[in-house]
């Protein structure tokens, strides 16, 4: 692949929504490489659950935009095979939640088949997963199980925060030579934001610092990101400086971003959406904690993470089990007043 | 393909030149003292871990594998030394994967459970059962979406039918007619479940029926029945008309790995099946076709017991992994 060629003209931005941008990615993927395939259920016609392929099968044909069965371990598992032998498969689940049914697949062959056979191949696949709560889908509809797929080596994981790097992660996933996994909030597929409408990549193992902040650095990622910034602004109304670090990649994580800003700051909050309990705020502590950075804390590590349950269909139960905004600025103010 | 005046004639006494059935014995040869070299190395503890043996499944990988050319490919199973050898592989650095050494086929990161060989198309065993079967269908769907012409045989046990993974890749492969044929090794036994007591259809074969591909079960221990058969399936493979279901009927004189105390069958049905000894059957076929004599085949099990020797002596004389490299091959060194 040519990548200078394709790098589009930065000022060549409109204003997309989430579930836009990943498509107009999945369209120029489709475009320029014939080894990219997509594959999901009811991704053709239907367009997807979340109607993120929307018409590309109407511009690329039914044998790149392939409905599969409801099948997850088996289409995710040809979807192995297909990259295993050339292709370069993008596979959606429909639910994150429905990627359990193929964990076999992710975890046991695409993880582990570039290391078990002595690195003489590599995995080219790319796999999407919706996640989230805020839907009322109730308790199989809804988790954010990134931690989990986070805890295997040999995959990558990703969860974008807004449009420009949905598309520009999935872009740089789709060239990436080893399983990358895209989990996706549902919440997020709606929201708006300035894309180039050409190609570009985004790196996928760098977090970004969202707001500049001096007393407490906030580690958010996916949808926490927006809830993050949001409390950063009330809290700078208490007169509390917030820092706030999109973290976009769980696997790696951006060590160097994350201990840079505690080393300022001096504190440190988690936010994320997936169970608290052996999430990824107890791998951030912990980095920190194993590092110099704790030296400089100022105040104990608060992570605010989800709720140890199942996730309830009631709305207002369902907003409790997920850090809320107001969570978010009550936890941090005490934090940095040294009332926690 | 099958000549008139060879009409009575086992399928692969009438196909196959004598050099190529020269081949095939030498290779079931090589599968059988290959392992029986592993398991010696095994029981001096040259070798550690475990091992799934397919003594007296020969002819099923052998006859399978014949049948494809250089560029198809092959899925194969946590059983699966012999697919590997059947698909061109060195007994060398098979040897050397079960060492543990840099010179294996995975640099001693596999071991015997998960070796391939990409450059003869064997694209690995696998240590999930049925974990090798949705994989052969995407390479499948691979050679037809890049027109590459090549046909994947996928190789599983009997075991292997009673996963979902089975069914939804053999559907899957159904309803987009991919170039792929599942070669079901039957050997009675998944560990120490019979197919009795685990499968509800009378033959495996006959979940074909349910998605409407040809279903075939066969003496899996006649090379020239199991070369018959899915060549077959290959040839309607390569038309793109399709997947076809093969079932080998075969045993596995060992156990289920070396763990197994063989407390689930008699010895009676073990020696009953070392009568039918794939490879004795298939040498006896050539000398009574005059294709080889007697003191050919000596002087084959002689060049096999040579190259067994010889890789197992490089085996062990080969380096081991670093510790230092220990996750080195997780990813892809990006340059």
């Amino acid at each position: 692949m040519m990548v200078d060629e394709r790098h589009s003209d930065e000022a060549d931005m409109v204003e997309m929504s989430y579930a836009e941008a990943i498509r107009s990615a999945l369209d120029i993927a489709l475009t320029t490489d014939e080894r990219v395939i997509l594959m999901g259920e009811d991704i053709g016609v239907y367009g997807g659950a979340f109607q993120v392929t929307g018409d590309l099968i109407h511009k690329h044909g039914e044998d790149r935009v392939i409905d599969t069965p409801i099948s997850e371990l088996g289409g995710a598992g040809v979807a192995v095979g297909a990259a295993l032998t050339g292709l370069r498969p993008v596979f959606e689940f429909q639910f994150s939640d429905f990627a359990m049914l193929a964990m076999e697949q992710i975890c046991n062959q695409a993880a582990k088949l570039r290391y078990m056979l002595g690195g003489a191949v590599s995995v080219p696949l790319v796999m999407r997963f919706p996640a989230g709560s805020g839907t009322g889908a109730a308790a199989q509809h809804s988790q954010s199980l990134e931690a989990w797929l986070a805890h295997v080596p040999g995959l990558k994981v990703i969860q974008p925060a807004t449009p420009y790097d949905a598309k520009g992660m999935l872009l740089a996933a789709i060239e990436d030579p080893d399983p990358v996994m895209i989990f996706e909030h549902k919440i997020l597929y709606k929201s708006k934001g300035m894309v180039p409408t050409g190609y570009y990549t985004v790196p996928l193992d760098k977090s970004e610092v969202r707001r500049e902040g001096s007393d407490v650095t906030i580690v958010a990622s996916s949808l926490m990101v927006h809830k993050s910034l949001e409390a950063a602004q009330q809290l700078s109304d208490q007169g509390i400086s917030a820092e706030v670090i999109d973290l976009k990649s769980i696997r790696p994580i951006d060590k160097d971003t994350i201990l840079d800003s505690v080393r300022k700051t001096s504190r440190l909050v988690c936010v994320y959406e997936g169970v608290k309990t052996l999430g990824i705020g107890a791998e951030i502590s912990a980095m920190v904690a194993e590092s110099d950075a704790f030296d400089f804390l100022d105040a104990p590590i608060l992570r605010l993470g989800g709720a140890e349950t199942p996730m309830p269909y009631n709305p207002d139960l369902e907003r409790a089990a997920v850090p809320q905004i107001d969570d978010i600025v009550q936890n941090v103010s005490q934090l940095v007043k040294g009332e926690r | 393909m099958t000549k008139p005046k060879k009409a009575n004639l086992p399928f692969a006494i009438a196909n196959y030149s004598p050099d190529k059935l020269k081949d095939a014995l030498r290779k079931m040869l090589l599968i059988r003292k290959f392992e029986e070299g592993a398991e010696d190395c095994y029981t001096r503890g040259l070798i550690h871990g475990t091992m799934h043996l397919s003594i007296g499944q020969e002819a099923s990988a052998v006859g399978s594998c014949m049948v494809l050319d250089a560029d198809d490919q092959i899925t194969s199973t946590h059983r699966g030394h012999g697919h590997c050898v059947a698909k061109g592989a060195k007994a060398s650095r098979m040897f050397a994967e079960f060492f543990g050494k840099e010179t294996g086929y995975c640099r001693g990161r596999g071991g015997s459970m998960h070796i391939a060989d990409f450059e003869n198309g064997n694209l690995g065993a696998n240590g999930i059962v049925a974990g090798g079967i949705p994989i052969a269908v995407g390479a499948a769907l691979t050679s037809k979406r890049l027109k590459l012409n090549k046909v994947i045989l996928c190789f599983f046990g009997d075991g292997a039918n009673n996963e979902g993974a089975f069914h939804e890749a053999l559907n899957m492969a159904s309803i987009w007619k991919l170039p792929v044929v599942f070669i079901c090794e039957n050997n009675k036994y998944g560990m120490s479940t019979s197919v009795e007591r685990s499968t509800a259809a009378a033959n495996i074969a006959d979940r074909a029926v349910a998605y409407s591909m040809p279903g075939v079960t066969i003496d899996g221990n006649d090379l020239s029945a199991v070369s018959e058969a899915v060549t077959k399936a290959v040839v309607r493979a390569r038309a793109g008309e399709g997947p076809s279901l093969v079932e080998a009927l075969t045993y596995r004189w060992r156990g289920h790995s070396k763990s197994d105390r063989n407390r689930y069958r008699t010895k009676e049905e073990i020696a009953e099946w070392v009568a039918k000894d794939p490879i004795v059957r298939f040498s006896a076929l050539l000398q009574e076709h005059k294709i080889l004599t007697n003191q050919d085949v000596r002087e084959l099990e002689e060049s096999v017991d040579k190259e067994i020797a010889e890789a197992i002596e490089f085996a062990k004389e080969s380096p081991a992994p670093f510790a230092s490299d220990v996750t080195r091959d997780v990813y892809t060194e990006l340059t």
